[in-house]
């Protein structure tokens, strides 16, 4: 019974601060965040990526330097968008924009944002179980499978998913922690595993490897009903990937702990690692799957990574998986509490961990993943867009920032506009333009700022100019 | 007592890494690898977590 309450108590205690600025005393240095993003994205999602690029053709050449630039530019998002704006404020996505679009309005975005991490973070947990499921011989999902389809494999994902939701509901520390461990053994899998099947794929010494990588790994040819990518493809998909973190403003979360802005270059460690040498890798392992299983439509990558380095590879799958459902939990627990902020953080993740532990039953979430991160980043982006110049455009052209909370409005109609207006434009451009989902994030921002421009300068009254919000000083 | 802990930690995760670049010389054969890795990765997790944080939290507590 003590051992309950001291449980409870320690749940209760979990302060996350997602009302108030993080205070000084609790701000964290940069080993927090190299480990956070680098354990975030060298993850799960990188073994249906990097894939991706070998069953769409990608040639070596275009890889690599699209991998670059597109890296680069996500990197730079980072820091110069999220760094700055959560240095700034210190709150979360969800508290700024609720001081600025009103609480009826996040109401709605949160509810939105929430599914979408849901939807992430049970893909993760889908990944996790491919590898869990092999010393049980489970049955594994293949490219078309939509549904469960083993008893086994639901057992497998409920395992997985309450494991997950336990850790998450102790907060960022816990996540943090584990992550900064995980992360270093788990590029050295990545790389490990890739460099032990090369001599299988023809590669004996240093100097074969990019003409069999050139010809072989990422020869140029689709698969059979896969479009063709280019190196623009390559570029924007490595910068937009994670759009709904850095310019949708997703990671606020995290950064809002920084000491600086300029710790926002700590994903780096994540994009370089993860974005670069896991995709890399993980292509190679899936290009030789390709050709020794003569293109089988089996989509599982705890058997393909323990095949490459046994039972080290198929724990890298699960740790990878669990470090990314991790802290994708973490933010869809805090897009909910928004909601209520009565509602205890423990008790919303363990709600959150329950739908998000059901989603990961279905296989179609792991098979749909670049169909939804294009699509969530999409989603998120316009409001990244308004936070970014309600906090720095808006005071310097005349107009209030945290409108809603000045004039103790629910909802900001300029808010509403941009999103509609901006995701509408999106819509139209991919339908009757044709332009891949991969694209419209760019077009899509700039319209988004013009329209919360001009909404602001039209829809806002004359007012004090002054947010009640008191500026910080650190 | 801590750096020991690092020096172990550090070859546990260069034992990851290593027996891959064997295998590719034609050293090792790909099961003695996978054996060496398991053995790092163990190692690794049992040594890393005495010390990859501990720093962080002293300087918070300070």
């Amino acid at each position: 019974m003590s051992e309950k309450q001291n449980l409870k108590q320690r749940l209760e205690a979990v302060n996350e601060y997602e009302r108030t600025p993080i205070p000084k005393n609790k701000l964290k240095g940069w080993k927090s965040f190299i480990g956070t993003y680098a354990g975030e994205h060298t993850a799960g999602t990188e073994f249906v990526l990097g894939p991706l690029f070998v069953a769409h053709g990608a040639s070596a050449g275009d890889l690599v330097s699209g991998l670059i630039v597109g890296n680069i530019l996500a990197v730079l998002s980072w820091a110069f968008f999220t760094g700055k704006v959560a240095v700034k404020t210190r709150t979360t996505l969800y508290y700024q924009l609720e001081k600025i679009a009103g609480n009826r309005f996040t109401l709605v975005y949160n509810v939105v944002n929430a599914a979408l991490f849901c939807f992430l973070a049970g893909s993760m947990i889908a990944v996790s179980a491919t590898a869990v499921g092999i010393p049980f011989n489970l049955q594994m999902p293949s490219l078309t499978d939509v549904y469960p389809n083993s008893v086994g494999w639901v057992i497998t994902v409920f395992g997985i998913g309450a494991i997950t939701t336990v850790v998450a509901m102790f907060g960022f520390n816990v996540i943090s922690k584990f992550a900064n461990i995980a992360a270093p053994w788990m590029i050295m899998i990545f790389i490990a595993a890739a460099v032990g099947v090369l001599p299988r794929l023809g590669i004996t010494s240093f100097s074969e490897f990019w003409p069999i990588a050139d010809s072989t790994i990422w020869n140029g040819v689709p698969l059979e009903g896969q479009s063709k990518f280019t190196f623009w493809h390559i570029m924007f998909f490595a910068w937009f990937c994670n759009m709904g973190m850095h310019i949708g403003m997703a990671d606020m979360s995290l950064l809002r702990y920084a000491k600086k802005w300029t710790y926002g270059f700590s994903s780096a460690t994540g994009v370089f690692l993860g974005h670069f040498i896991a995709w890399m890798a993980s292509g190679i392992l899936y290009s030789l799957f390709l050709l020794e299983s003569k293109g089988s439509l089996v989509f599982a990558p705890g058997p393909i990574a323990y095949e490459a380095a046994g039972i080290a590879g198929a724990v890298c799958v699960v740790i990878a998986g669990w470090t990314t459902a991790n802290p994708t939990l973490y933010r869809a627990g805090l897009a909910i509490q928004s909601i209520n902020p009565k509602w205890k953080t423990w008790k919303v993740t363990l709600f959150v961990g329950l739908v998000t532990t059901i989603a990961a039953c279905f296989p179609a979430l792991v098979m749909q993943l670049l169909e939804f991160v294009a699509l969530y980043g999409l989603i998120l982006m316009p409001l990244g867009a308004v936070i970014f110049l309600d906090v720095f455009v808006l005071p310097k052209m005349g107009l209030a920032s945290n409108y809603a909370e000045l004039t103790k409005s629910h909802f900001n109609p300029a808010v509403g506009i941009t999103w509609a207006i901006a995701l509408i434009f999106c819509l139209g451009l991919n339908i009757y333009g044709g332009v891949e989902i991969f694209f419209l994030g760019l077009p899509g921002w700039f319209v988004a700022v013009i329209v919360y421009l001009l909404a602001s300068k039209a829809l806002q009254k004359k007012t004090s100019n002054v947010s009640p919000t008191i500026p910080l000083t650190y | 007592m801590k750096n020991i802990l690092k020096i172990i930690s550090f070859a546990a995760l260069a034992l990851t890494l290593a027996p891959s670049f064997l295998v590719f010389k034609g050293s090792i054969t790909p099961e003695l690898s996978k054996t060496l890795m398991l053995i790092g990765t163990i190692v690794w997790f049992a040594t890393a977590s005495f010390w990859m944080n501990k720093s962080e939290e002293e300087t918070e507590g300070q």
